[in-house]
């Protein structure tokens, strides 16, 4: 009984966590939805995203690039989706010796829902057992979340036919704005964005729709490398 | 490459990126600076496609309705609006302005 007893706060939490987390996650795939169809692909293209690709910096990243700069940008689109990814492997490392205890296909599946949300509420949990439901809860939430919201916000856009003066390319700005405000709280966080937004308008003019994006990331390689602006917190 | 085949081969990518933190060798990331750039990579891409969902149309810089709907959306955000609101309000503000002049 004493376990139990003891267990409980711990699991409400989790569950808590995860739900709140999930639900409030779930409703970014309405905004992904719309923006992935003005942006010039179809529901089912969209929905593909969503439900295999399913990491939403890296899908808003492969709609953004290729809106700019069309099929010429095919490339650039590709590189930044999977450079937006990377901090996932960070993230399937950390929950590997919590998750990853099962089979292959257990291990897929933990792969698959390996995401900024279901990390993060893992993480956040005070024992393994609550931090290994709130990993497979929220992942769970949040996918099927996203994936019906993406599908709403994917036929609310194909019905309002001219995207710009619905204003929806200012959406896609406020979407990315919305993913980075979290990560700023560190100075040498700010640093970088600042660097990689200077590049990025710099080499709007002179390079190929989608290379400043790519090119803007070596800003991240430079700070982080030599690990410049290394002071804890903003004040 | 029609658009079938990015969406193919970035899902690929990504998928690959996810199962690769569950198969390689434990420790490489887990190192400080890889693990720092990493996680800095993420806030220069999406720093970087601000700027040019913000200021870019093909390969120029224009000021447009666009800036001042993203003015709004960063104030928004600071104050802790949740984020499909703030879109919500970033769209009506630049539709709102193009409908307007």
């Amino acid at each position: 009984m004493d376990e139990v007893t003891e267990a409980d706060p711990g699991r409400r939490a989790a569950l808590r966590d995860s739900l709140s987390v999930g639900l409030a996650t779930a409703a970014y795939g309405i905004s992904f939805g719309a923006l992935s169809v003005a942006s010039g692909l179809d529901v089912w293209q969209t929905m593909f995203l969503s439900l295999v690709m399913f990491t939403g910096g890296s899908q808003f990243a492969l709609i953004g690039v290729l809106a700019g700069g069309g099929p010429a940008a095919a490339g650039p689109a590709i590189a930044a989706a999977a450079l937006l990814g990377v901090r996932n492997v960070v993230y399937g490392m950390r929950m590997k010796p919590l998750v990853d205890r099962g089979g292959p296909v257990k291990r897929v599946a933990a792969a698959w829902i390996t995401i900024d949300e279901s990390t993060a509420v893992a993480l956040a949990q005070s024992d393994d057992r609550s931090a290994r439901l709130g990993f497979w809860l929220t992942g769970t939430v949040v996918f099927v979340g996203w994936n019906l919201t993406t599908l709403i916000g994917a036929l609310i856009g194909d019905a309002l036919g001219d995207t710009r003066a619905w204003g929806l390319d200012a959406a896609a700005a406020a979407a990315f704005l919305g993913l980075l405000w979290p990560r700023l709280k560190r100075v040498q966080a700010g640093a970088v964005a600042v660097g990689a937004a200077v590049v990025a308008a710099l080499a709007t003019p002179v390079l190929v729709p989608g290379l400043p994006v790519l090119v803007a990331a070596s800003v991240a390689l430079l700070i982080g490398w030599f690990d410049w602006f290394d002071r804890k917190e903003a004040s | 490459m029609t658009t079938w085949h990015v969406i193919l081969i970035a899902t690929a990518a990504t998928l690959a990126l996810k199962l690769g933190g569950y198969v390689v060798p434990a420790g490489f990331l887990e190192r400080e600076r890889p693990a720092r750039i990493a996680d800095l990579l993420t806030v220069a891409l999406l720093s970087a496609l601000i700027v040019v969902q913000t200021l870019g149309a093909g390969q120029a810089i224009v000021l447009d309705a666009r800036v001042p709907a993203v003015i709004v959306a960063a104030a928004l955000y600071a104050l802790r609006v949740p984020f499909v609101i703030v879109v919500i309000a970033a769209a009506a503000v630049a539709a709102g302005i193009r409908a307007f002049t």
